[in-house]
């Protein structure tokens, strides 16, 4: 199965280790990964700021670069969303874009999903053997996607423990252009919820398959001196397999 | 009511550097109703329900004209008084006409929002009459002369403690005093209220064209006797308040106590038909309804915000809403807060005096979940967002770095350049204080560290 990595602009430069893992994971499991390599960003800043001529321009690009992909691979809930909701939406009123939107829509897949919807794998290996994670579920790969077992599947069956997080399913505060427009109310919204996570001593990571989530949060528990380690679901999942 | 929702960034940052508690309260009692919520929709159908409900408030929004005029000759045949009101200084004019040919010198008031929109109060003190909220949390923020924080919970943001203080100056109740104990000091204070009475103003969740019917939701029984004691009811309601048939009440009374509260059905449900008849021993001698528009229209004729009107003011969005949670609804400026707010507002008032609010949403998508008339509330957020955009109102240099970004996106080699660039800039610059945006986000966050090398210089230089 070919497979084009969407590597997404966050990933290639604050966690160019989760693209990486992701590679390797799809190998493991059988994939031809391309890179195309005029990939940039998937225009999502310019379109939850309400730029959407802007957002037209980079989705226009980003349709152009995967056009011929079979499958297009994400290692970010958020950016999976842009393609595979947001972009339909905007050319709702123009139909041959529409069409094209559409059709990179249906096989545009965040990386969890991917692996087990598409490849219909659950169990990658037992490399997370007692570990003890807390899961921060993306909010669009929540409720935009209807993404939520698939990666905490893939955790277990490897297994880890997911650990009970009363807040598991809130929003962090990212938001996106949020989280600088309105900094103290997205500061707070993250210390609310990492303040319903078990002791840190119960824990021995946090991961999430979004790259702004994370430098949200990372950023935040930096900034507060708490000890706990934020890392990128791709990379925990290549862990897995080991 | 003053609007003051261009304020609302200072607003919510002061009131989270300066009144923590407000976080704690509405936090601890909007999940407290969210999770209610969540019961009271598993034990139904929900998907189907709130489907069904979107489908019949569409079918009345499109059909608006024909049910006005059919309730309002169903009210009329009743017996009720029928008034339209343009905007808020007509509602005025309307229930001032009202209470000075009834010489009105007392009233009381069940808890209505549009009331609130309207700026009712003020109206009648002006007049020099007395007007007494007789819902207890209304009550509580009369005293203290605030304005609601929630269309439900109106004294949300207050704690028990906050609460004891007030009655303890106010009425001597011990400082300890039980909740039960404040609640009966003002159910006495109120009940006392309630007989003087010479008009009930109500607001209405819904009317009924069929049967002219007004129905009215809640759990204290103060809206029974605000409408049903003093000798005149008038009811404000909004003109997108209409159900077409008496059936389909039973099941948006429901799905209204459901999303709101959790709850089957209010404790209390009036279904009030008109005035006393000949023969029956109590009811007001006068029932006004006065249809209110005040915006109504012009969003209903927008192609994209008049799914908004669907709304019926459950608050389950604001219950869902983590935003929302961190201040309380003072911060929104204005009498409609949170998600629902942030939408609403902006078509009521227009986006001069409220451009702030629609970027109040981290986009979670928690409120659509919620909500028992399925608005489409992120997608209208970006919507008002969209236009913020096109009519100028945002920020040059946001504009100016939008399209920046627009073009390094769609240039493989800018791309590159600004990838390159991250990495060549002093530790100390992404760290830092000269790009807004930067300083914006370090302040309270760590800052921002990229990968050593890109992920792709490193597919390019064959390590992956």
């Amino acid at each position: 199965m070919k497979v084009a990595l969407f590597v997404t602009c966050l990933a290639d430069q604050f966690f160019a280790e989760a693209g990486v893992a992701a590679v390797k994971l799809l190998r493991h499991l059988g994939c031809t990964v391309e890179f195309p390599q005029g990939q940039t960003c998937c225009g999502q800043p310019a379109y939850n700021a309400g730029y959407w001529a802007e957002a037209r321009q980079v989705a226009e690009y980003t349709l152009g670069v995967f056009e011929n992909a079979q499958y297009v691979v994400l290692p970010s809930g958020s950016c999976t969303t842009m393609l595979r909701a947001f972009y339909p939406e905007l050319y709702r009123e123009q139909p041959r874009m529409f069409a094209r939107a559409e059709a990179l829509s249906h096989k545009t897949f965040e990386l969890a999903e991917f692996i087990v919807k598409v490849l219909g794998v659950s169990h990658l290996g037992q490399g997370l053997q007692g570990r003890r994670i807390a899961y921060h579920h993306g909010c669009h790969a929540l409720r935009e996607l209807g993404v939520k077992q698939e990666p905490l599947t893939l955790l277990r069956n490897a297994g880890a423990e997911i650990v009970d997080w009363a807040a598991t399913e809130e929003c962090c505060g990212f938001g996106g252009l949020f989280s600088v427009k309105l900094p103290e109310v997205a500061l707070s919204m993250a210390d609310r919820k990492l303040s319903t996570l078990p002791a840190q001593s119960q824990i021995d990571f946090l991961t999430s398959a979004d790259g702004g989530c994370m430098l949200h949060l990372s950023g935040r528990i930096a900034n507060r001196g708490l000890a706990l380690a934020v890392r990128p679901l791709a990379s925990v999942l290549w862990e897995a397999t080991q | 009511m003053k609007v003051t929702a261009n304020q609302y960034p200072q607003e919510a940052a002061r009131v989270l550097r300066e009144e923590p508690h407000v976080r704690d309260s509405v936090t601890g009692a909007t999940l407290n109703f969210d999770n209610k919520r969540r019961q009271a929709y598993a034990e139904v159908d929900a998907e189907t329900w709130r489907h069904w409900a979107e489908g019949v408030k569409n079918h009345v929004l499109s059909n608006l004209d024909r049910y006005l005029l059919e309730a309002e000759a169903k009210l009329q045949k009743n017996g009720v008084q029928v008034h339209w009101a343009e905007d808020a200084d007509d509602a005025r004019r309307i229930v001032a006409d009202i209470a000075r040919t009834g010489q009105v010198r007392k009233v009381v008031k069940a808890k209505t929002m549009v009331s609130e929109e309207l700026g009712i109060n003020p109206l009648l003190e002006g007049m020099g009459v007395e007007v007494l909220e007789t819902d207890l949390g209304e009550y509580i923020i009369q005293l203290l002369k605030q304005p609601p924080s929630h269309i439900v919970g109106p004294a949300i943001h207050l704690n028990l403690e906050q609460i004891r203080q007030l009655f303890h100056e106010r009425f001597q109740t011990p400082l300890d005093a039980s909740p039960d104990h404040l609640a009966a000091v003002a159910r006495k204070l109120l009940r006392e209220g309630f007989l003087r009475a010479d008009m009930g103003i109500s607001g209405g969740n819904f009317v009924v064209a069929e049967t002219g019917t007004l129905a009215l939701i809640e759990n204290e029984g103060n809206i029974r006797l605000s409408t049903s004691a003093p000798r005149i009811h008038v009811a404000l309601v909004g003109l997108e308040k209409l159900l077409p048939r008496f059936s389909d009440l039973s099941v948006f009374l429901s799905l209204t106590a459901r999303a709101a509260t959790g709850q089957r059905l209010g404790t209390f449900v009036s279904l009030i038909q008109g005035p006393r008849q000949p023969g029956e021993p109590d009811g007001p001698e006068e029932v006004h309804v006065v249809f209110v528009d005040n915006g109504r229209s012009s969003v209903l004729a927008d192609p994209e915000a008049w799914e908004t009107l669907r709304c019926l003011r459950c608050a389950a969005c604001l219950n869902a809403c983590p935003v929302y949670r961190q201040t309380g609804g003072h911060a929104y400026g204005y009498v409609y807060s949170g998600p629902i707010g942030a939408i609403l507002s902006p078509g009521l008032l227009g986006l001069e005096e409220t451009k702030p609010l629609p970027y109040a949403s981290s986009l979670c998508g928690a409120c659509f979940q919620a909500c028992p008339v399925r608005i489409p509330i992120p997608k209208l957020l970006l919507t008002w967002r969209n236009r913020a955009v096109e009519e100028g109102l945002t920020p040059r240099f946001e504009a100016a770095a939008i399209k920046g970004y627009a073009l390094a996106m769609t240039q493989p080699w800018a791309y590159r350049l600004a990838s390159r660039a991250v990495r060549f800039l002093p530790e100390k610059a992404l760290d830092n204080t000269v790009v807004p945006v930067l300083k914006a986000w370090t302040e309270g966050r760590a800052g921002l560290k990229p990968s050593p090398k890109s992920f792709r210089q490193m597919w390019e230089d064959g390590e992956v």
